[in-house]
């Protein structure tokens, strides 16, 4: 271990095979109360139905392995809880453990979505109280709450865009994508029945105005950006953007991954945009849980607001609120039942905590992105100069001399506690390095992360060697993925090691 | 701020560093126009407390209480404290999508775990990581078949969940997706003769869901041999995982969409549940989501790294097999704890327990005068009963008795006026289930005297 490496130091994790190669047939890790009815016959109810064999291959172990299997397993992670987790765009921030209380509360968690309105109450007011909040910080004018992701989001948006372009009579061909964008939005386009046509940035990394201009035709249903934009930095001519599109009939998409850059300090409603998704797994602190789930409410303008998809929250005579699912003009539904309910119940939790001061954290992620943006400048180089907000992007340009990529970087970044910032993205960017701190990072945080990276900067320069076959510290290293997807193995199966 | 690590002067200290007077400098790359300067019109800030208490006062207006007989896709199941012991664990909980190998091996061994009970599970050879939930793989299976066939029509069962047919109609009007929906038989289940005559050369799919809405367990194994000659794959969706411990699998069919919420998920008004898509391993290159395979590092030593990604949106953008990118990961980790923990012989128990009181109840509600059985064919924890007059008079009823009767099906399927779907699960009581048929009786009587 160098002594270069302040922020982690080695320790002992256990080893861990497949739960499949734990088993012993007759273990077991769960008893149910004695059955209180007469046992059927599953025999006769089921007849040639029947799975007499039961479900071969499952796992047969107690309660105590069970236990020791997931947490040796866990202790192979890297979190947010262990430390700072830069991934630019993912928004990695501290995730609130009274969101996870009160989410498993009894009469929340309980909850069935098909009973009946009366003793629904509780969490249609929820509901109800997330939607304003949501709308007091995006400034638009109505809401879904129904998207279970960020890119379910962008397609009810696209969805509610093409409705509202066939009700003036001609629902148009294309959508257009920066090619900053994100890899969603231009696989969302093509599941909403439009083309995708690529629109490249200026040499400032920002929408090009006058390309614009040119591709913006009456053929176009609406321009999908991300702003600020993955580079991190503010469409400087937003209101251009917004005049060239509307001019021609076509709407403005905001992509909200970016949001927390803006939440308390500026309302995409107010520049502009007519629709948008928000990731509540980013902005609002809902946790990333190795993948998922998400929500991904879509904010829009009053236009849209008729083809909502169902079911729409209604509040009726006397305040009693209702889900209603009788909507003639709706794009229908996303996804089944309610949205993903308990992400929204831990969304709003975190905004219950903040009120109004969501600014503040607001201005602590831009402060951080800018901090570290502020050391690490040079020593990195800076491919695009306009201002930075919650995020900064690199380039590996001074590094690859001596052959080091961002990823070996990154890699390194692992030795050394971290875990990796997003590597090679945004796409016009060669050898992207994508930081975001977000606001949970403290100073002493920071620092250690840009002496990390500062360090790793010099090893690249003296000892590249050491930066292109990290990590050195992790329980494996690099896996081989091509042989991985060549032959794919992607289940256990007994007999196999 | 108690989740803010940075006291004023250490504010003071970065901007100095940065070299900016104050915090709006950092901003002026916004319009001034576009900038807020009024604070934002919210509720709080709100101390832990505070919160706690505003989610039990809500947690009040709903259903505790209640004993209920819904299940209609969201079931009632008994969940150990460990599974939410395990992904309450902050490596769990507070992860990323595990891109980065080294550091993401617990995540990794898990959705591979994960991947491999789903096949053993449903018959299946590969299985992905997870969808949102049942009704989005539903789509995104006939999206599949839609790649696989080249072919655009899709037959779709009637009892199919109305809500799931909803989705695949969203998705599929701006696909050119023509859907057609078969009938279902005097028996509850689909009605093949009415399949043979809608079944032509472009048919891509058949979807069936199995138990279906009414309950009524399907033969996959017949449904798979109709099609063959046809060329049309079979998609088979399963809303109650459970089931699979007792029914015999869907192998037979192509690919398979799985709703995981019974396996340690609450119901939790409508989610966070998993749906999974598991196929043939011939069709995997064709799948939508991610998946886990196995590797190995430059000494050989094994290890998980997600595989494939040239299927996906971050690689092949507007060509990819799916926009889907955030998915359900920490409820496929809890199905995978949940499954493990009741293992082999704790799956098959569970399952024996829901259909013997599923037969019980239905029993106790025969001995009903003017109660019949909609459908006979073979039922798991679910069964359709028709009433002697409007289920939701009936249920007005039973609500004074603080319970959540039957689902009323004659919103969802006009042609069947007082029909109720019934859930009975492991969780329910022998005495609950009395209650419930000495109330239904009550109930159908007051309402005949009404009419």
């Amino acid at each position: 271990m160098s002594d270069r490496i302040t922020k982690a130091s080695r320790h002992v994790t256990q080893n861990e095979g497949l739960i499949f190669e734990k088993s012993s047939p007759g273990k077991r890790a769960f008893d149910l109360p004695p059955l209180d009815v007469p046992a059927a016959d599953p025999r006769k109810t089921l007849g040639r139905n029947h799975r007499s064999e039961g479900v071969s291959g499952f796992p047969e172990v107690s309660e105590i392995e069970v236990l020791r299997h997931f947490t040796r397993l866990s202790t192979w992670n890297y979190a947010i809880d262990l430390g700072m987790y830069p991934l630019g765009s993912c928004t990695m921030k501290y995730n609130p453990r009274v969101n996870e209380f009160v989410a498993r509360l009894p009469g929340i968690a309980t909850e069935h979505p098909l009973q009946p309105r009366g003793l629904s109450q509780g969490c249609l007011k929820i509901l109800q109280l997330l939607e304003q909040c949501l709308l007091e910080i995006t400034g638009m004018d109505a809401i879904t709450l129904q998207p279970a992701a960020g890119a379910q989001g962008e397609l009810t948006g696209l969805l509610l865009i093409r409705a509202y372009l066939e009700g003036q009579g001609n629902a148009r061909k294309k959508v257009l994508v920066p090619d900053s964008a994100h890899g969603t939005n231009p696989a969302t386009a093509v599941i909403a029945g439009y083309e995708v046509e690529n629109i490249r940035s200026d040499s400032h990394g920002q929408v090009d105005v006058e390309k614009l201009r040119e591709l913006v035709t009456e053929d176009v249903a609406a321009l999908m950006i991300t702003n600020p934009s993955t580079l991190g930095i503010f469409e400087q001519r937003i209101s251009d953007i917004v005049a060239i599109l509307h001019a021609k009939g076509a709407l403005l998409y905001m992509d909200g991954a970016n949001m927390n850059a803006l939440a308390g300090v500026a309302r995409p409603g107010d520049f502009g945009v007519d629709v948008m998704h928000l990731n509540l797994h980013k902005t609002f602190s809902t946790p990333h849980g190795g993948g998922g789930p998400g929500a991904g409410p879509v904010a829009m303008k009053k236009i849209l607001e008729p083809f909502r998809p169902i079911p729409v929250l209604v509040e009726k005579a006397e305040g009693e609120l209702a889900l209603e699912q009788d909507r003639p003009h709706s794009i229908g539904r996303v996804k089944a039942f309610s949205g993903n309910f308990g992400v929204l119940v831990r969304a709003l939790a975190y905004i219950l905590a903040y009120g109004p001061d969501i600014r503040q954290a607001t201005e602590d992620a831009v402060l951080n992105a800018n901090y570290i943006r502020r050391h690490l400048a040079g020593v990195f180089e800076l491919p695009y100069s306009l201002p930075s907000m919650h995020e900064v992007v690199f380039s590996d340009a001074i590094q690859k001399k001596n052959g080091v990529s961002t990823m070996d970087i990154a890699k390194r970044l692992i030795d050394y506690g971290f875990h990796p910032y997003t590597t090679a993205f945004p796409l016009i960017v060669p050898g992207a390095l994508m930081i975001e701190p977000t606001e949970s990072e403290s100073k002493e945080e920071c620092d250690l992360f840009i002496d990390a990276m500062r360090s790793i900067a010099e090893e690249a320069a003296t000892n590249p060697e050491l930066v292109k076959s990290a990590p050195h510290t992790t329980r494996i290293n690099r896996l081989d993925e091509v042989t991985a997807a060549r032959k794919p193995i992607l289940r256990w199966k007994s007999g196999r090691i | 701020m108690r989740y803010l690590p940075k006291s004023r002067a250490e504010r003071d200290a970065m901007l100095a560093a940065i070299g900016v007077k104050s915090i709006d400098d950092l901003f002026s790359s916004i319009p001034e126009r576009y900038r807020l300067h009024e604070a934002l019109k919210l509720p709080g800030p709100y101390a832990e407390a505070e919160i706690i208490r505003y989610f039990k006062d809500r947690a009040g207006e709903n259903s505790l209480g209640h004993t209920s007989f819904l299940g209609a896709g969201v079931y009632n199941h008994l969940r150990s404290v460990v599974t939410d012991t395990i992904i309450q664990r902050g490596e769990f909980l507070t992860s990323y999508t595990p891109y980065q190998a080294e550091i993401a091996q617990g995540t990794l061994q898990a959705i591979f775990e994960f991947q491999t009970l789903v096949c053993q599970l449903t018959g299946q050879e590969v299985a992905n990581a997870s969808m949102w939930d049942g009704s989005t793989a539903t789509t995104e299976a006939v999206l599949m078949a839609e790649r696989i066939t080249r072919r655009r029509r899709v037959l779709v069962a009637r009892s199919l969940h109305p809500q799931y047919r909803d989705v695949l109609r969203t998705y599929g009007r701006n696909s050119g997706l023509e859907v057609e929906e078969v009938r279902f038989g005097a028996d509850g289940a689909l009605d093949q003769s009415g399949l043979q005559s809608m079944l032509r050369d472009d048919v891509a799919a058949l979807v069936v869901q199995s138990p279906n809405f009414f309950g009524a367990i399907e033969s996959v194994a017949e449904l798979a041999d109709g099609l063959r000659a046809s060329g049309a794959l079979l998609v088979v969706a399963v809303t109650e995982g459970v089931s699979l411990g007792l029914v015999r699998p869907p192998a037979e069919a192509d690919i398979v969409a799985l709703e995981g919420q019974s396996f340690g998920l609450p119901p939790s008004y409508g989610g966070p549940f998993v749906g999974v898509i598991a196929t043939q391993q011939k069709f995997v290159r064709q799948m939508p989501g991610r998946l886990a395979g196995q590797a190995a590092d430059s000494q050989g030593r094994r290890g998980f790294v997600l595989t494939l990604a040239a299927r996906e949106q971050h690689i092949r953008r507007e060509k990819a097999t799916s926009n889907i990118c955030t998915n359900q990961a920490l409820c496929a980790l809890a199905a995978t704890v949940h499954l493990t923990l009741l293992g082999k012989e704790g799956l098959r128990e569970m399952a024996e327990q829901n259909l013997s009181k599923a037969q019980f109840a239905l029993s106790e509600l025969l001995k009903i005068p003017d109660i019949r059985r909609a459908f006979d064919a073979p039922f798991f924890n679910e069964f359709t009963i028709v009433l002697p007059r409007s289920v939701e008079a009936v249920n007005e009823q039973l609500l004074k008795e603080r319970i959540v009767g039957p689902l009323a099906l004659d919103f969802l399927y006009p042609e069947m006026p007082n029909h109720g779907l019934v859930c009975v699960t492991e969780t329910t009581t022998r005495a609950d289930i009395e209650k419930f048929a000495s109330g239904l009786r009550l109930a159908c009587a007051v309402a005949w005297e009404v009419r």
